[in-house]
């Protein structure tokens, strides 16, 4: 493994589908990205966009009535698409960790945290418990747990929610993974707990070069932290592209009205602009661009075709026709 | 935790104490105490004497404290119609009862957990369908039908099993039971089975919706998400939430399958205290009743005071309050 | 975690129109909502139906006694189900039990409901004293089996259809207001409440023009577990002698009359009421299953 030279991980046309009563919900339909070692990518949508979905994809992990019905997952090489659950299994919280976006929900609240921890290890590596114990106490320290000898005896509910996400990072670093996917980890946090869980997560990737996935609705979260961002819209990619070109200069008009609902600093005093209209339902989209009918520049083509996804400069790629290219440099 | 155990002790003092003056007021005081206590062959003369021996002429309130204080002796008056302590009766045929209701108890458990985590881990299978089915059958079958068609199925057409009475009584460790003889266990079958089978039922439908409400979770996700194997998953991080309810309801359930037990032990003739009480009530044996109803109000309690103590074992969150509490 | 959003534009549903849908999906629970409405049916017009009024004694003859299924009378009529040991049709035997035992069961099911939502609703709006002391008296009866509590009353108070459904309102009152109690504690701090305050709605207004409707589906869903559960117990106590009067035969008293004749393999005495009664509790209870899957939405994907 340490002879490949590829991205750590590359997805290829992921389309993951929700089989309802009520019909086919596309929740994921034909996202394209890689990511290589040691970079951080990040993942922007509103809920509903399918971001979350496609981290559950990449670890095998859709719930039905949902399944991946085409595309591939080419982690260092190796399409995890269709793979036997054994495999997947130990692949996960092994060499791809997860951490979830409510850290009140993500440890079980009957387990005591060494137990949690201890299992986590000994799924993948036949160590002693106290071997295990150790890189638990080590990594909940790497957290920046204080006294973490008597913590690993506590239950969730004695931990405050920043107190149990540094927890549930700590599990997702027990053993060294290459890829972490994180889920809106900061999201249910204080804003001040947020700014050092992100300080600390980009820290620790860049020390061990664990690529990252930070999946989130909040571009000031991945303005400072990702390399590059994608952008989702109703289960397809909308943008995608270098942090700072895409948060300065967007290209799709959806990227654009995101940014211009951000409060920001520079513009105060001017009104936030919205976005207007709705998400259209994921069970029947409209014949054309997704986001056609709350586009301010929407004509009538855009309704005829799904656009694809072209790369407009270089380096970045974007699914509209009649892209920003007026505020570009 | 000895703080919640003296809190939990008082409470039980307390229902015992109204319990007892809804017993003392339903069966004294609504019915007539001369007809409960004197004989009906006695003449007017000895009638007057023994309600003043009695003290049947006195105040309610300084009756029931005369009840409290033999209670509290251990005294609950005397069967009219054995004509020994009420006490020693119902002491007698407890163990049957209860040898009866823990059978009853552990074949639910083994039969019921099984079904109901497999019906909830694969909800859409067709076995799970059939065990929900037959779920719904076992909880609506009436108990007292239900075992008369075990008497004529098995004793009475295939003539396999006993269906009368408690058979031959082993000693085992000083304990007797009929478990210990082989006559014993052709006995005790049928009753037990009888009584358990509304109980799995309802373990099983239990089990299969606290596991498909535990699946939902996000910390199941979280353990599979660790690359935890499946029978891990299911085996500690699913179990040991659904153990919660379990406790509970499998707690209340004992109390309810030694009341049940009263229709089991009439059909099957099993010499228990819920066949007492059923003759005492026929007969109008008063005090028996009285006793049995104490001894019944005493041993929830107790039950429902382990209960609660297992469930501060198991599930932590309860733990921390009652040490703040 | 974001889901999917599956709203299905276009169709316009009423809710109940919904419920409708998504019960009929289980065809068992269809299956039982029809034989219920047959049991009803044939309860409610049992004396119209029956081919013999059974407690018309100058009708029974004993020489027709203890014939199996399918026999003939004296005077020509089949015996479907066979006769007891009285010589009554057992068909028409069960036919006036099920009007009985459903009566008893519905009849006190509605009474409990409605003592239990009273209480239970005084509960959660009154609260301090008066709400500990119902709530302490719910605990106190839901720590007894039923059964328990219903032989202590009956063998307090003696036999009587009256004092039977007293005894069946007093076991099922509490999960009445148990559930009422906690479901209108969650629904008077929702949103539409707050706005019907600040519209000076009158307290009588708001419980039962908008607290209460929002209570009704797990009400509805415990009525249908409690009916069955009701009329079992009053079959039960029948059974055991303390039940329903010989006057007023219900499926348990018919049951119980068959109990001596089958260790000599007259099975039909017993068997055909146990029957008809099992059908009864598992139709009711194959509705109120899905019921509670249909009014659930926790468990709505």
């Amino acid at each position: 493994m340490t002879g490949f030279a590829g991205p750590t991980l590359e997805v290829r046309d992921l389309k993951t589908h929700f089989f309802t009563r009520g019909g086919v919900v596309k929740a994921v339909d034909g996202v394209s990205f890689e990511i290589g070692k040691g970079r951080i990518l990040g993942l922007v949508g509103e809920s509903g966009s399918g971001k979350s979905i496609t981290g559950f994809s990449i670890l095998g992990l859709v719930d039905p009535p949902g399944r991946v019905v085409e595309g591939e997952i080419r982690f260092k090489g190796e399409n995890l698409v269709d793979q036997p659950e054994e495999r997947l299994r130990a692949i996960r919280g092994n060499r791809i960790a997860m951490i979830f976006q409510d850290p009140m929900m993500t440890l079980n609240p009957v387990l005591r945290i060494d137990t949690q921890m201890i299992e986590a290890v000994q799924a993948h590596h036949s160590v002693s418990a106290d071997d295990a114990r150790q890189r638990a106490r080590d990594a909940l320290g790497r957290v920046g747990i204080p006294s973490p000898d008597e913590r690993l005896k506590a239950y969730p509910h004695q931990f405050s929610g920043g107190m149990r996400q540094r927890v549930a990072i700590a599990i997702a670093l027990l053993n060294n993974p290459e890829l972490i996917i994180a889920d809106e980890p900061t999201t249910a946090l204080d804003v001040t707990i947020q700014g050092q869980i992100l300080y600390e997560v980009q820290k620790l990737c860049r020390e061990t070069g664990t690529s990252l996935i930070w999946i989130t609705h909040d571009l000031s979260v991945v303005a400072g932290l990702a390399d590059r961002i994608c952008v989702m819209y109703a289960g397809k990619l909308a943008e995608s592209g270098p942090v700072d070109d895409v948060l300065d200069r967007p290209l799709h008009p959806y990227t654009k009205g995101l940014l211009g609902s951000v409060p920001s600093r520079n513009r105060r005093g001017s009104p936030l602009a919205q976005i207007p209209g709705m998400t259209p339902s994921l069970m029947s989209l409209p014949d054309g661009c997704a986001f056609a009918d709350r586009c301010p520049r929407a004509q009538g083509d855009c309704r005829q075709a799904v656009p694809p996804m072209a790369e407009i400069l270089p380096g970045r790629l974007a699914r509209c026709i009649r892209p920003h290219l007026e505020d570009q440099a | 935790m000895t703080v919640f155990m003296v809190r939990r002790l008082m409470q039980s003092v307390v229902v015992l104490l109204v319990m007892s003056v809804i017993v003392f007021l339903g069966v004294f005081a609504i019915g007539n105490p001369v007809d409960i206590l004197i004989s009906p062959d006695a003449d007017q003369l000895e009638r007057e004497r023994a309600i003043r021996a009695l003290g049947l002429d006195r105040p309610l309130w300084e009756q029931y404290f005369v009840f409290l204080a033999n209670a509290a002796k251990g005294d609950l008056g005397r069967s009219f119609v054995f004509n020994e302590p009420a006490l020693r009766l119902i002491f007698e045929r407890m163990p049957a009862t209860l040898e009866l209701a823990g059978t009853a108890v552990v074949l639910s458990l083994v039969v019921g957990i099984p079904l109901g985590l497999y019906a909830g881990l694969k909800p859409q299978a067709a076995t799970s369908k059939g065990i929900m089915a037959g779920s719904i059958v076992g909880f609506s079958l009436p108990t007292f039908w239900q075992g008369l068609m075990f008497i004529m199925v098995f004793a009475v057409m295939l003539g396999w099993l006993p269906s009368t009475g408690r058979g031959q009584i082993g000693t085992f460790l000083g304990i007797r039971s009929s478990l210990f003889t082989l006559d014993g266990l052709a006995h005790v079958i049928l009753p037990a089975v009888n009584l358990a089978l509304g109980n799995a039922a309802l373990i099983i439908r239990l089990t299969r919706a606290g596991v498909r409400e535990t699946l939902l979770q996000d910390y199941i996700k979280f353990a599979r998400a660790k690359g935890l194997s499946h029978r891990r998953v299911v085996g500690v991080h699913v179990l040991r939430n659904i153990l919660i309810p379990l406790v509970t309801v499998v707690g209340l359930e004992i109390a309810g399958l030694i009341a049940f037990a009263v229709v089991t032990e009439s059909i099957f003739a099993w010499p228990g205290m819920g066949k007492l009480i059923i003759d005492s009530i026929n007969q109008l044996d008063r005090p028996v009743m009285v006793a049995y109803l104490m001894m019944i109000v005493l041993l929830f309690i107790v039950i429902n005071l382990i209960v609660d103590v297992l469930y501060s074992v198991i599930d932590p969150r309860v733990r921390l309050q009652d040490v703040k509490g | 975690m974001s889901a999917p959003s599956a709203t299905a534009p276009g169709k316009i549903e009423t809710p109940f129109r919904r419920l409708v849908s998504e019960f009929v999906e289980d065809r068992l629970a269809v299956l039982g909502a029809v034989v219920l409405a047959v049991i009803l049916l044939v309860a409610l017009f049992a004396p119209l139906i029956s081919p013999q009024n059974p407690y018309d004694l100058s009708k029974l003859d004993i020489l027709d006694s203890r014939l199996p299924p399918g026999s003939k009378s004296m005077d020509g009529i089949t015996f479907w189900l066979g006769t007891d040991g009285q010589g009554r049709d057992m068909l028409s035997g069960i036919f006036y039990g099920l009007r009985t035992s459903l009566a008893v069961g519905v009849f006190s099911g509605i009474l409990a409901m409605v003592v239990g939502m009273a209480l239970g609703l005084t509960a959660a709006y009154a609260g301090g004293r008066t709400e500990t002391l119902i709530m302490r008296l719910v605990d106190l009866q839901l720590s007894f089996p039923t059964i328990l509590i219903a032989l202590i009353l009956l063998a307090v108070l003696g036999q009587g259809v009256g004092k039977i459904i007293l005894a069946l309102v007093i076991v099922q009152w509490a999960y009445y207001a148990r559930t009422i109690r906690g479901t209108a504690l969650v629904e008077r701090r929702r949103e539409y409440v707050e706005a019907a305050i600040c519209l000076g709605l009158s307290k009588p207004r708001i419980i039962f023009g908008h607290i209460l409707p929002n209570c009704m589906p797990p009400m509805i869903v415990i009525g249908t577990v409690q009916v069955a559960g009701a009329i079992a117990l009053e079959a039960t106590l029948s059974f055991l002698g303390i039940g329903l009067p010989i006057t007023e035969p219900s499926l348990g008293l018919l049951i119980a009359n068959g109990f001596e004749y089958l260790l000599s393999g007259k099975y039909w005495i017993s068997f055909f009421p146990g029957i008809a009664l099992l059908i009864t509790i598992i139709s009711i209870n194959l509705v109120g299953d899905q019921l509670r899957d249909v009014l659930n939405p926790r468990l709505k994907r």
